[in-house]
């Protein structure tokens, strides 16, 4: 076997060989095992999480804390206060997200389920590009910083350009993709020709982003005439994506380009010849370079189609939500990207669903902060928790005592 | 074993020794009528922080305190939400009127659209923006019946900061950093720089202000990833200090918090605070901190509430002023036997002048 995985001559780099790092084979068989765990250790990482997020909500809530200073006295009290915090939080937290039974009319109690929608479509893009890394071996850190250059150019394209409606909104689009594609695609580049590890390179390429938006948001071409924040224009009315559901609610046409970009994805990854490649790459790449995949070539292809989508996130997310850029355009989408590729098991159709699932907690937990008082700091904790028990399956079968699948052993150890 | 028994023991022990010092309040409907008292009033006061949040040590902070404060004089009831990011401010803002919040009280620059968007889809609920006038979608204020702006000429309090320090410093050289170039940050350097350029115009010196030029509206500013964070204000305040500054201005939230570590560090050096009185916030550094640069966020959105909650909310832009108290340079504390008493009486004279014009304070950046 080992004879054959000589380094194909013609592909690679004349002056320094493909980099032979150890860490990058545990990283990969680390990302297999988790995209081939179950989707019942998800859900049971989710029962966990909120588990563990109903404590630290009884924790801080200060009828609890109140009767646990009484608790030998009154057990009764305490588990009483316990409960009716947690309940209380947590039917918040799904009326924030999905169905408010409380509000007055039907229009106004699925809102929820639209705010929803709305926070999850550019986390569902940029994690669908995250995810197209992963599959070929590659960990796009840099989804931030593609994010916030994708919103920048689509943003610029968008209120400067004077273009009729469709094609405005259409080509800021494409600037977007561009913009991210290109911006991943130094990554990807310096990752081909020198070795560069891109977690490395795209982590640092997420600070000169961010530094950059700061500039262009001082610059005459980016800042409304005549104020001294730190605020683009808005986009003009032709390029904005327009609303998907009428004036009541806030979400876009964008949540039709996710599905789209998943569809996308889907096709890319398990029907098209380049993506073939992509997860040959991501598989072995010594046994890819042997078969006659330029592993160099595949790499930077890669990184272009992971920005693009992350670059479309941010377009979509200017054009469609926020309309103007500010410092904050990107918020936390790049890395929460990450985060709902890996519960998505980097799957189009898992993502859809993490996506919606990372929406609901976050439009959840606003709504929750405000009925309950609860902080809006637990729902990042839960969050945080959920990715923690995917990351770990073996974690959750111990607690849960299930045995590993056997069709995962056999994948662990091919 | 015999170890996790005995500490099992002595933990249970423990338990049951603090559990013996609480006791159940006696009787349910007794706690239920108090808290019904509490809550006498049916007005809900809320707020909405920017994406910096209410542990901020500056803004949003201060106008949470503001809330909290109505909420124990009149006894309303209170709601508020915190913006992890800039998409949030809206949504928040809607979550808190269908909580049927009667004032919802914004906080900073990044909430104008947010609210006067709010303000035009819901006319029944008034809105108090802290920090800036309403503005529509192209950035134009707009005036609404039912928002209150209030803002604040921190230049005027910084004038009299930049006096003091100019007079105060031994090396020649005070310094100032922000966290962001944004005009609620350099409002306060322009009016620093101008209250130097008085004394060096008054005493014929020449100390020289490190870290913002008023002419061209630059200066030194946190790295834009964490620009109010504790931590990122670090570098900017060693190297003023390294320049030769003694006293530093730092008008950065939590970076502000940099400023004080590196004065403890170096002797000699003093810090002017801003938005709070520091010496109170940070009692342990209340050695380094001069005096402070306060613009009372708190008194401002109390006063607003107050009004709402007493039915007899009014619109009109407030602007926070020396003459109004609402900006104003907090007392020495530690360091007033240091402060010569000339000086002292130099600044109440400014102070005295600026509120009847005499002097003039002018920012580019001050509320209009």
């Amino acid at each position: 076997m080992t004879d054959e995985l000589v380094p194909d001559q013609a592909d690679a780099p004349p002056a320094a060989p493909p980099p032979k790092d150890p860490t990058e084979d545990a990283a990969a068989s680390w990302l297999r095992r988790v995209s081939t765990g179950g989707a019942m250790v998800t859900v049971l990482a989710f029962v966990l999480a909120l588990v563990i997020g109903g404590v630290l909500i009884a924790a801080v809530n200060p009828e609890v804390t109140a009767a646990a200073h009484y608790f030998f006295a009154k057990p009764a009290d305490f588990f009483e206060a316990a409960w009716r915090a947690v309940s209380e939080a947590y039917s918040a937290l799904f009326r924030g997200a999905v169905y408010d039974r409380e509000a007055d009319t039907f229009a106004k109690a699925i809102r929820p389920l639209t705010e929803t929608m709305t926070i999850a479509t550019p986390l569902i893009i940029a994690a669908l590009g995250v995810a197209v890394a992963f599959r070929a071996g590659l960990f796009n850190i840099g989804a931030q910083g593609q994010v916030i250059l994708g919103a920048s150019l689509a943003g610029y394209i968008g209120f400067t350009w004077q273009l009729p409606a469709g094609i405005a909104c259409l080509v800021a689009l494409l600037g977007g993709v561009l913009a991210g594609g290109l911006w991943a695609g130094i990554a990807g580049v310096l990752k081909a020709r020198t070795g560069a590890h891109e977690v490395i390179v795209t982590i640092m390429l997420n600070y000169v982003a961010i530094s950059l938006l700061a500039w262009f948001l001082t610059t005459e071409a980016f800042r409304v005439p005549g104020s001294a924040e730190p605020k683009s224009r808005t986009v003009r009315p032709e390029a904005q994506l327009p609303l998907l559901f009428g004036d009541q609610y806030r979400v876009t046409w964008g949540f039709v380009i996710a599905i789209l970009a998943a569809v996308f994805v889907w096709w890319l990854m398990s029907r098209s010849r380049i993506g073939f490649q992509f997860r040959a790459v991501g598989f072995n790449p010594a046994a890819s370079r042997t078969a006659g995949i330029s592993v160099q070539r595949i790499t930077v292809y890669v990184m272009l189609t992971s920005g693009a989508l992350a670059g479309l996130a941010g377009a979509v997310q200017l054009l469609g939500t926020s309309k103007y850029l500010t410092d904050g355009i990107a918020g936390t989408i790049g890395f929460d990207a990450i985060t709902v590729a890996l519960l998505g098991r980097s799957k189009p159709l898992g993502i859809f669903f993490a996506g919606l699932l990372y929406g609901g907690l976050s439009a959840g937990g606003r709504f929750m902060e405000v009925v309950t008082g609860t902080p809006i700091s637990i729902v990042l904790v839960l969050q945080a928790l959920v990715v923690l028990f995917v990351a770990a399956p073996t974690l959750v079968r111990t607690i849960f005592r299930i045995p590993a699948p056997t069709a995962e052993l056999k994948g662990a150890t091919a | 074993m015999n170890r996790i028994i005995r500490v099992a023991a002595l933990g249970g022990a423990l338990a049951l020794a603090l559990a013996a010092c609480g006791s159940a309040p006696e009787d349910d409907s007794s706690s239920a009528s108090s808290t019904a008292a509490a809550g006498s009033s049916d007005f809900k006061g809320c707020i909405v922080s920017d994406s910096g949040g209410f542990n901020d040590k500056s803004f949003n902070e201060s106008g949470l305190n503001g809330l909290k404060a109505v909420e124990a004089s009149l006894g309303i009831e209170t709601a508020q939400a915190e913006s992890k990011s800039d998409d949030a401010y809206a949504p928040n803002i809607d979550n808190l009127v269908s909580q049927n919040c009667n004032i919802i009280v914004t906080v900073g620059f990044k909430l104008a659209t947010a609210t006067a968007d709010a303000a035009t889809a819901n006319p029944d609920v008034d809105f108090a923006l802290v920090d800036a006038l309403p503005t529509d979608a192209d950035g134009n204020p707009v005036e609404l019946d039912n928002v209150k702006p209030l803002q604040f000429d921190t230049a005027q309090a910084s004038y009299l900061a930049g006096y003091l320090a100019a007079g105060m410093s031994k090396s020649g050289k005070v310094g100032t950093y922000g966290g962001l170039a944004i005009p609620t940050v350099t409002v306060f350097m322009d009016g620093f720089a101008d209250g130097i350029a008085k004394y060096n115009d008054v005493k014929g010196t020449n100390v020289e202000l490190l870290g913002w030029d008023k002419e061209a509206q630059t200066g030194l500013f946190n790295p834009p990833e964490a620009p109010f964070a504790p931590g990122s204000g670090k570098a900017n305040a060693d190297s003023l200090v390294a320049q030769g500054a003694d006293i530093i201005l730092p008008v950065a939230g939590g970076a502000a918090l940099d400023a004080l570590t590196t004065a403890k560090a170096t002797a000699g050096t003093l810090v002017i605070w801003v938005d709070t009185d520091g010496a109170l916030v940070n009692p342990d550094s209340s050695s380094v901190i001069l005096t402070s640069v306060m613009k009372l966020i708190d008194a401002a959105v109390n006063s607003a509430v107050s009004d709402a909650a007493g039915d007899t909310f009014d619109p009109s832009p407030y602007v926070g002023t020396l003459e109004n108290e609402g900006v104003g340079l907090a007392p020495y504390h530690d360091l007033d036997s240091t402060v010569p008493a000339d000086l002292k009486a130099e600044i109440d004279q400014l102070k005295a002048d600026i509120i009847s014009g005499a002097i003039k304070v002018e920012s580019q950046s001050s509320p209009k």
